[in-house]
C-alpha cells in the first residue's frame, strides 16, 4: 500500500519499495489514491497518497519530516501537533488528502535558515523544558499557536492553554517556564510566533522574513484559532500565494 | 550512527559552561581541576529535541525492502489454542509472511531470569493480548489490517484475576521470601497497642510517549544489527540470540535514545526486538516493529499492583515495637523481574523507621494478566506505601500528628549507639540524614503553622477539606542482583583533540549522556563540547547491565572516569618523561595541559601524543564494592548507600464528590554532590509528578473476562500540565556529599523522588480524616481516585459517628 508517488529525486521521498497493488485486495483493503499539494514549511510538496494516509504519516514517511512524533495516534497526547494555516492541529487526526491546498508548519519549519532557533525553541532549550524530548516538538508547536493568541499569558493561562499536550518525563515546571520565557522574548522582537524565525544572518533579509510569514497567509483569516483539528475551512490559498510551479519536476517550490 | 559529525550552528549555545572551572568540586586527583562536572548544562540533545532533529528508532529511514510488522493478539485471558489459520492473512497482497511459535528456530522464550515468557503463545494463552502470531507486510497499514484476518481458534477458561484470591489459593510463581528480626510474635503479644490493616495498591502503565519499537537489519554470516528502543541492549542481544539459536557475537544492538523508559523498556522491549529479528532473519530483509499505543498497553507489563497486609505493635508514644507484614505482588502470568520487585518492596517497607522486631514476607503471585515488570522504584514505592500507612494508622490511633510519629520512629544516627540504626535485613544505615532533612523541609514549608491553619479552616468548612503531610524517603541504591552492579566504558581521544565516549548506559531522557560526558570532560580538563557521546552499542561495550535501578550515572560514570584517567595517565607519564618534570606538575585544566612552565592547548597535546605513539584509547570497568545479600537468612548489605528526600504536600478534597487537587508541594531531595543540578532537579520534579499520577489519577482496569479496558490516554490519565501544584518548590539538599565513593560523591536520582509523592496520598488521608477530627484512619486505597476518596470519606463518616 505504499503508493507514495513522490516524484523521483525528491529528497524527502520514501526510498525504495513502492508496491502498487490496488485491485486484488479484499474489499476492505482496497483504497483509492489521490494527488495532494501541500505547502510544508514554505515549500510546495506534491504527492499521490492513499485516501486514508494520515497527515502524521505523510509528514514522517513521505516527506521524511520525522520531528513530528506520534505518541498515541488517537488525538490525546499532542506529540504530533503541527500548525495548519497557522492553527495548532493534531496530525494524527487529519488525513493528508484533507490538507490538500493548505499550509502546514512542522517543527522543522521554525528555525531560521541560518540555524537560529525560533524564540520558542530557544526558550525550551534554555529552560530545560525537556527530558526525553519526544513530546517537545508538539509542545513547541502548541506554544507557537498559543502565544499567537495570547502574547502575555499568566502562568494559569499557560497551564490552560498548553493542557492538550502530555509529557511523561518532566513535571511541566520547565515547560511552563519555557512558554513564559518565550512570551517575553517574542514581545521584545514583535515576531509572529507562528512564523519561521528570521534569523541573524543579515543576508537572509526580507525574503526569509517573507517565507517566515508563510503561516500568516490570507488563509489564516478564515481559520478560527485552535479549533477542532481538521475543521478549518478548506482553501487553495496557499498554492495561490506561492510561486511554485504545479508542473515542477521536483514537485516542490517556495510558497 | 545518528550523531552528526558537524556541530550545528547552535552548538556553541548548547554548552554554556556556567560556573567556570573547578568551582563545584575539589580536585579528585593530583593534576586535575574539574571542568563541566557540577554545571547545569542542558541535555546533550536539547538542540536536536527543539528542532525535531533527534532521531528515535522509528525516525530512522526505512531501508530498501524494509518490512513492517503487526502482532496478532489473543482475545482470551486464559485457554488453549486449538488452531491458528493464517490463510486469509497470507493471501493479502503485500503480506510477506505470518509467523507463529512453531516458526521460532531457537527457544521461544524471552524471559530475563526464570523461564516462561513465550515470544509468541505456544498452545497456552495466559493473558488477554498475548502475542499469538506476527504478520509482516510491505507497509504497516497492510500488516495491521492483515493481522485482523488471522483466525485463532482457542478454548477459553475462567481467568484468575483477583490478587487476594490467587494469593490465598497459593498461586506462587516463586517461593516466598522472608526477612525476620527478633521475635516479632512475642513482641506483638507484649505490645501496649496493636493494629492491623490491609492496603490495596494499583499498578501503573509506563506510558513512555515513544512506544515499543525495534528494527532488525540482516548482515553477513547470519549476523543481525538491531536498533531498539530499550534500556537493556545486552539483554536484547542475548534474547535475540536465544530465539534464533545464535551466538551473541552474531547480534549487535544499538540504542541512541528512547522517548522515555521508566523501567518499561528493561525487559518489555524484548518482544518487538525479537519479532523484528525473527522476521529479518527469516526473510533476509530489514524488519521494523512499532506497536500502536493500544497494543503496547495491552501486551507489555506494568508496575505491579500489590496487596499489603500488616500487623503492628507500638507503645503509648507511637513507637513501633514489632511489625509483621505480607507484601503480595501481582506478577501477572510470568515471573519476568517480579521476584526482584517483591524483594525491593520488602527492602523498603521500613522506609526511614526502625523496626525492633519484624517479619517481612514477600510473595510473587500469578494471575492471568500481562506480566508486570520494572517501573521506576521497582517495588520500593509499594513497600514504602505500606510502611507509611502503618505510621498513619498509629498516629490516628494515638491522636498524634503523623509527622511526630514519624520522627519518633526514625532510624537513629550511628553515633547515638543505641542500636536503632540497623534495618530489618541487617544493613546498618550509616549515611543517615533523615532527621535533619525532615526538619529543614518542615521549616522551609512552614509545616507547623500550616497544619494549625488547615485545622482551623477545616473546622469552618463542611464540604471542602484540606490536608497536609510530610513524608520522608530512604531508598537503597544498587541492583539487588549482585552481578548487575558493573559497567564498562570506552573513551577515545582522537589526534585532533576531540573525544569519543561510549558506555553501557542508555539515554531515555534522564540526562545520563550529558552527565557522563561531564565526568570525562572533568577528568581530561577539557570543555564538555569536545566530547561526543555515542549511542549504546553491544559491540563497543559488551555485557552491560540495564540502565535501571537509578544506577546509570553511578556505574557508567565511574567506568568512564576510569577510562579517561587511564588516558590522562598515559599522557601524563609521557609528558613528564619528555619534559623532565614531576608527573604532579602535569595539569589538565581549562582545555589545556600545563607541563611545568609550559601550557599547551589540549588538541596540540593530543596530536603530539599520537605522534609519540602514546595510547589514546581506553576501556574502563567498574564493579560496585561492598554489596552482598543472603536470601536464605534474609540479611546482608544489599545497598551501596541510601538516597534521601522529604516532601510536604497539601491538598484540598471535596468530600461530597471525591474530587481532589494538590495545591502545594515542597520537595527537598538529596543527590549528594550533583554532577548536573538542572538535570537532577528535572528528575526530582518529574519523578514526583509521576508518583502523584500513580497514587491519584492513573487507574488500570480489567473486565471480568480479563480484557484490559484502559488501553490509551483517552481513558488512562497521566498527569497533565494543570495537575502539578501551583506552589511547587523543588530543591536539592545543599552541600551534601555521598559518603560512599561514587563518582564525584554524587548520588543516584532516577527513582527515589517518585516516592516523595507518598506525601500527597498521606495529605489526602489527612483531609479525609478531618471528617472525624482525625480519630479515624481513612481506609484509602491507591490510587486515590475520586471514587476511592469518596469511599474513604463515607467510611470515616460512618466510623466517626459510631
Ligand atoms: S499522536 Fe497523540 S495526539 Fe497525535
Ligand atoms: S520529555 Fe519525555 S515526554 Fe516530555
Amino acid at each position: 500500500m505504499t503508493t507514495d508517488h513522490l516524484p523521483s529525486g525528491d529528497p524527502g521521498g520514501t526510498p525504495g519499495h513502492a508496491h502498487d497493488h490496488g485491485s486484488d485486495l479484499p474489499a476492505d483493503l482496497v483504497e483509492s489514491t489521490h494527488a495532494v499539494s501541500v505547502t510544508v514549511n514554505g515549500r510546495l510538496r506534491r504527492a499521490t497518497v492513499p485516501a486514508r494516509r494520515l497527515l502524521s504519516d505523510f509528514l514522517r514517511h513521505d516527506l521524511g519530516l520525522t520531528g513530528t512524533h506520534v505518541g498515541c495516534e488517537h488525538g490525546v497526547c499532542g506529540c504530533c501537533t503541527v500548525l495548519l494555516d497557522g492553527a495548532a492541529v493534531r496530525a494524527c487526526l487529519l488525513l493528508a488528502v484533507g490538507v490538500d491546498g493548505r499550509a502546514v508548519t512542522t517543527i522543522e519549519g521554525l528555525a531560521a535558515e541560518d540555524g537560529t532557533l525560533h524564540p520558542v525553541q530557544q526558550a525550551f532549550h534554555d529552560e530545560h523544558g525537556l527530558q526525553c524530548g519526544f513530546c517537545t516538538p508538539g509542545f513547541v508547536m502548541s506554544a507557537c499557536d498559543f502565544l499567537a493568541d495570547n502574547a502575555t499569558p499568566t502562568r494559569a493561562e499557560i497551564r490552560e492553554g498548553m493542557s492538550g499536550n502530555l509529557c511523561r518525563c518532566t513535571g511541566y515546571q520547565n515547560i511552563t517556564a519555557a512558554v513564559e520565557t518565550a512570551a517575553a522574548r517574542l514581545a521584545e522582537t514583535g515576531q509572529d510566533p507562528r512564523a519561521r524565525c528570521a534569523g541573524n544572518d543579515p543576508d537572509s533579509g526580507s525574503g526569509a522574513v517573507a517565507r517566515a510569514r508563510m503561516g500568516a497567509t490570507p488563509n489564516e483569516a478564515g481559520t478560527t484559532g485552535r479549533g477542532p483539528a481538521g475543521q478549518g475551512p478548506s482553501s487553495t490559498g496557499a498554492l495561490d500565494d506561492g510561486p511554485g510551479d504545479p508542473g515542477s519536476a521536483v514537485g516542490e517550490g517556495d510558497a | 550512527m545518528h550523531d552528526k559529525a558537524e556541530p550545528t550552528p547552535a552548538d556553541d549555545r548548547a554548552t554554556p559552561r556556567s560556573g567556570g572551572t573547578g568551582s563545584r568540586h575539589d580536585a579528585t586527583a593530583p593534576g586535575v581541576r574539574t571542568v563541566g562536572a557540577g554545571d547545569s548544562l542542558p541535555h546533550d540533545s536539547a538542540h536536536k529535541h527543539v528542532t525535531g532533529a533527534a532521531i528515535y528508532t522509528d525516525d530512522e529511514r526505512a531501508l530498501d525492502g524494509e518490512l513492517h510488522l503487526a502482532p496478532v493478539l489473543a482475545d482470551i485471558a486464559r485457554g488453549t489454542i486449538q488452531a491458528i489459520d493464517t490463510t486469509t492473512a497470507r493471501a493479502v497482497e503485500g503480506v510477506v509472511g505470518v509467523w507463529t511459535a512453531a516458526d521460532v528456530p531457537g527457544r521461544n522464550d524471552t524471559a530475563p531470569v526464570f523461564d516462561a515468557d513465550p515470544l509468541m503463545a505456544d498452545e497456552r494463552v495466559s493473558f488477554f493480548g498475548q502475542v499469538v502470531a506476527v504478520v509482516a507486510a510491505e507497509d504497516l497499514d497492510t500488516a495491521r489490517r492483515a493481522a485482523r484476518l488471522v483466525e485463532v481458534d482457542a478454548t477459553a477458561e475462567d481467568p484468575s484475576l483477583d490478587l487476594a484470591t490467587a494469593f490465598e489459593r497459593g498461586d506462587h510463581l516463586r517461593p516466598p521470601h522472608r526477612q525476620e528480626r527478633g521475635d516479632p510474635d512475642a513482641a506483638l503479644s507484649s505490645a501496649a497497642h496493636r493494629l492491623s490493616g490491609e492496603l490495596v495498591m494499583g499498578g501503573q502503565e509506563h506510558f513512555y510517549l515513544e512506544g515499543q519499537v525495534a528494527r532488525a537489519v540482516p548482515g553477513e554470516d547470519g549476523d543481525l544489527w538491531l536498533s531498539s528502543s530499550t534500556q537493556n541492549p545486552t539483554e536484547m542481544q542475548h534474547l535475540v540470540a536465544r530465539i534464533l539459536d545464535r551466538d551473541m557475537k552474531s547480534i549487535t544492538v544499538e540504542v541512541r535514545r528512547m522517548g522515555g523508559g521508566f523501567g518499561g523498556k528493561e525487559t518489555q522491549s524484548a518482544q518487538a526486538a525479537c519479532l523484528a529479528a525473527l522476521v529479518a532473519d527469516a526473510t533476509g530483509r530489514p524488519a521494523r516493529m512499532r506497536l500502536r499505543r493500544h497494543d503496547d498497553m495491552v501486551t507489555t507489563g506494568k508496575r505491579h499492583d500489590f496487596l499489603g497486609r500488616w500487623e503492628v505493635g507500638f507503645d503509648d508514644d507511637g513507637r513501633i515495637t514489632a511489625l509483621v507484614t505480607d507484601l503480595v505482588g501481582n506478577a501477572g502470568h510470568s515471573v519476568d523481574l517480579s521476584e526482584g520487585v517483591v524483594d525491593r518492596a520488602m527492602f523498603h517497607v521500613d522506609n526511614c523507621y526502625f523496626l525492633p522486631a519484624a517479619r517481612v514476607s514477600g510473595h510473587t503471585v500469578a494471575t492471568n494478566t500481562v506480566s508486570n515488570t520494572a517501573f521506576r522504584g521497582f517495588g520500593g514505592p509499594q513497600g514504602m506505601l505500606v510502611g507509611e500507612s502503618v505510621i498513619e494508622a498509629i498516629a490516628r490511633h494515638r491522636g498524634l500528628d503523623p509527622l511526630e510519629v514519624r520522627r519518633r520512629n526514625f532510624y537513629a544516627p550511628v553515633d547515638r549507639g543505641d542500636g536503632r540504626d540497623t534495618t530489618h535485613y541487617g544493613q546498618q544505615v550509616t549515611d543517615n540524614i533523615i532527621a535533619g532533612l525532615v526538619e529543614e523541609v518542615a521549616t522551609s514549608a512552614d509545616y507547623d503553622a500550616r497544619r494549625d491553619e488547615i485545622a482551623a479552616s477545616n473546622a469552618q468548612s463542611t464540604v471542602l477539606r484540606r490536608g497536609i503531610a510530610l513524608t520522608p524517603v530512604k531508598f537503597g541504591i544498587a541492583f539487588t542482583v549482585r552481578h548487575l552492579n558493573q559497567a564498562g566504558a570506552l573513551v577515545h581521544v582522537y589526534k585532533d583533540g576531540s573525544i569519543h565516549l561510549n558506555h553501557g548506559g542508555t539515554e531515555m531522557g534522564q540526562g545520563l549522556f550529558v552527565k557522563v560526558a561531564q565526568v570525562v570532560a572533568s577528568e581530561l580538563g577539557v570543555d564538555v563540547a569536545r566530547v561526543r557521546v555515542s549511542s549504546a552499542r553491544t559491540d563497543k561495550v559488551p555485557n552491560t547491565s540495564p540502565t535501571a535501578a537509578s544506577a546509570g550515572t553511578d556505574l557508567n560514570g565511574m567506568a568512564a572516569q576510569f577510562a579517561a584517567r587511564e588516558i590522562r595517565g598515559a599522557i601524563t607519564t609521557w609528558l613528564a618523561d619528555r619534559d623532565d618534570v614531576d608527573p604532579d606538575d602535569v595539569v589538565f585544566a581549562d582545555d589545556q595541559v600545563t607541563v611545568g612552565e609550559r601550557t599547551l592547548p589540549f588538541a596540540t597535546v593530543a596530536h603530539e601524543a599520537y605522534m609519540a605513539r602514546v595510547p589514546l584509547s581506553s576501556t574502563g570497568h567498574y564493579a560496585t564494592p561492598d554489596i552482598h545479600y543472603d536470601r536464605e537468612t534474609g540479611s546482608g548489605h544489599p545497598f551501596f548507600y541510601y538516597a534521601y528526600g522529604a516532601a510536604v504536600s497539601e491538598v484540598v478534597v471535596d468530600t461530597l464528590t471525591g474530587e481532589m487537587k494538590v495545591v502545594a508541594a515542597d520537595l527537598l531531595h538529596d543527590v549528594g554532590r550533583s554532577i548536573n543540578p538542572a538535570i537532577d532537579l528535572g528528575q526530582v520534579e518529574g519523578g514526583f509528578v509521576q508518583g502523584v499520577g500513580w497514587l491519584t489519577t492513573e487507574q488500570l482496569h480489567w473486565a471480568d473476562d480479563g480484557r484490559p479496558t484502559v488501553t490509551g490516554p483517552s481513558t488512562y490519565k497521566i498527569p497533565a500540565i494543570g495537575d502539578p501544584p501551583e506552589h511547587f518548590e523543588v530543591r536539592l539538599v545543599p552541600d551534601s556529599v555521598n559518603l560512599a565513593d561514587v563518582v564525584y560523591r554524587s548520588k543516584a536520582v532516577g527513582e527515589p523522588p517518585l516516592m516523595l509523592a507518598i506525601s500527597v496520598w498521606c495529605a489526602i488521608k489527612d483531609a479525609i480524616a478531618s471528617l472525624a477530627d482525625g480519630a479515624v484512619d481513612p481506609p484509602l486505597a491507591a490510587p486515590a481516585t475520586p471514587e476511592a476518596i469518596l469511599a474513604a470519606c463515607d467510611a470515616v463518616r460512618a466510623d466517626g459517628v459510631n
